[in-house]
């Protein structure tokens, strides 16, 4: 396939994966490219709300259609498990083959169309979801996404011996509640400390891609799928281009 | 293997002799799965009733998101049940993300095997502790394993390790409602589960899951003790502002829990000092009150 795929990791849960995915597919997509998202975190499909697509998916004589929009330039295309649900608030209670086979049917029945990056967000862990897509995309490339907590790190250290036995291609380490601005006095607080996402970089000898501060007000937009109307608006989103700019040079 | 709900009134039983293969069987989705014995093999529940007969109470930690801080949650109940001199044990049913032993100061120690089983590693304060940490030789190993491995990995933290008599066991989950949490439900059928707390933080992104959650728990009729909020807000230590890190853009915990028929049992600010005495495994000086009153409700649940 023509296109570059991303897949955003961590061994860690909450650690910001899906809002490292929702920005990342918006910050391409408004430079006029097109992308594609892929949520295999089956059991909490958080990325459908945070980019703020909701609906069915249709099918063609091809497979089945993701949901898309246009996001300043360019495109974002997405599938979701929360596209193929009518209740939001039903758990789905899954076994290992089960997931197995709807990632793998996200992979292979979609029709993606010409995209420039297929992002994929995933649980957290090292299991059923993870070695699938390990599996049949091989040559994906992988970002990892840890908060500054030692608690995290170790979770996230067991990632990259993940990715090293498979092969994977690690791009780099993100660095996310890494630290926030009191509003009034503007001091910075460590709300979950500094520097763990650093020194574990270091650590596996990864690229060390880059912090993003704690930022309520991106919560707030992913919360209720505004992220693309109000880009611009948020501290965090810099740091994100930041980021982004170091992950698409050649 | 947790046997079918979605039964005809016809059905023989899933754990029958003729399971699938009665006439009362024709035309149910289960036929197929019955007929292959799956259901009436399975002695793992019986098992882990006998591991655990002296084990007062057991509490389950979830939360249908990561991240929200059930480790954390499952120790500082530990910790302050351990506190009121009750003996007390935490099991971390996370395979794959075993934080657990590290926020209790006990990562990287080894367990040994006796013919009563496997002993726990115990910490200062007297918690008996099992997680998939101490059976990995490095904190880089990675456990890479599909759904039935880490059952099977539970299923012995559960039936095989010689607790002893504990007035608690408390277990820490990963986020979702996959494997993991099929597994403790289904091996704690006959020991039963005594009580649940789930876990979440203001925003709806966490509440959505946690929604899934509670359907999983109601679906399952696991008792609830109630909903606890985490990282509420955050007061600035140079200015006393209180701020909302993840804003509860839908009412947050407190609305969940109304609209679900359940206590909220508190609403937990951000501490940077039990991020950081997790990360060190050590206790906490500067513990919010909020703990202490989460502590008391489970004792009054289990008590009642």
């Amino acid at each position: 396939k023509q296109w570059y795929q991303r897949r955003v990791r961590a061994g860690k849960g909450g650690v910001g994966k899906s809002t490292t995915v929702a920005v990342l597919a918006g910050t391409l997509a408004s430079s006029g490219l097109s992308v594609g998202v892929l949520d295999a975190d089956l059991c909490g499909p958080s990325l459908s709300r945070m980019i703020g697509l909701k609906g069915s998916i249709h099918s063609c004589e091809q497979g089945w259609l993701p949901l898309s929009a246009s996001v300043g330039k360019g495109r974002i295309s997405a599938v979701s498990l929360s596209f193929l649900v009518e209740n939001q608030d039903e758990a789905v209670i899954w076994r290992g083959p089960k997931k197995t086979a709807m990632i793998k049917q996200f992979l292979s029945d979609v029709c993606w169309g010409a995209l420039d990056y297929l992002l994929i967000d995933t649980p957290p862990g090292t299991s059923d979801e993870h070695m699938t897509i390990m599996e049949a995309i091989p040559n994906c490339s992988v970002v990892l996404v840890t908060s500054p907590q030692a608690v995290a790190a170790a979770d996230v250290l067991r990632q990259v011996t993940f990715c090293k036995k498979t092969n994977a291609n690690v791009l780099g380490i993100i660095e996310t509640m890494s630290g926030f601005v009191c509003p009034n006095c503007s001091d910075c607080g460590l709300l979950f400390g500094k520097g763990g996402g650093k020194r574990l970089a270091e650590y596996c000898n990864i690229e060390f891609l880059g912090y993003v501060p704690i930022d309520p007000n991106l919560s707030r937009l992913l919360d209720r799928g505004e992220l693309f109307k109000n880009f611009q608006s948020s501290a965090s989103i810099q740091s994100y281009t930041e980021i982004t700019k170091k992950l698409i040079k050649p | 293997m947790i046997e079918p709900e979605n039964v005809p009134d016809s059905c023989p039983g899933p754990s029958s002799e003729g399971a699938g293969q009665m006439d009362g069987c024709a035309g149910c989705p289960n036929k197929q799965a019955c007929s292959t014995g799956q259901f009436r093999t399975d002695t793992s529940p019986a098992e882990v009733l006998a591991s655990l007969q002296c084990v007062r109470n057991k509490i389950v930690v979830l939360s249908g998101k990561g991240g929200v801080g059930k480790s954390t949650v499952t120790a500082q109940i530990a910790r302050g049940l351990a506190a009121l001199d009750l003996s007390v044990g935490v099991v971390d049913v996370d395979v794959c993300g075993p934080s657990l032993a590290r926020i209790l100061g006990v990562n990287g120690q080894s367990v040994h095997k006796s013919a009563a089983g496997w002993s726990p590693v115990y910490t200062l304060d007297d918690i008996a502790v099992m997680s998939i940490d101490f059976l990995l030789s490095s904190e880089e190993d990675a456990v890479i394993w599909r759904g039935a491995k880490k059952n099977g990995m539970i299923k012995d933290f559960l039936s095989s390790v010689d607790w002893g008599e504990l007035d608690y066991l408390v277990i820490d989950t990963p986020p979702g409602t996959s494997d993991e949490h099929l597994a403790i439900v289904s091996l704690l059928k006959q020991a039963k589960i005594t009580g649940t707390v789930l876990v979440t933080t203001p925003q709806e992104v966490s509440l959505g899951d946690v929604r899934k959650e509670i359907n999983f728990c109601r679906k399952l009729r696991l008792p609830v003790i109630g909903l606890v909020e985490n990282m509420a807000r955050y007061e600035c230590p140079k200015c006393r502002t209180v701020s909302e890190i993840f804003p509860a853009t839908s009412g947050g915990a407190q609305a969940l829990a109304d609209s679900e028929g359940m206590p909220l049992i508190c609403s937990i600010p951000v501490c940077p000092q039990v991020g950081q005495s997790g990360d060190n495994g050590v206790e906490g000086l500067d513990i919010p009150t909020e703990y202490g009153i989460l502590v008391e409700q489970v004792i009054r649940f289990c008590d009642g």
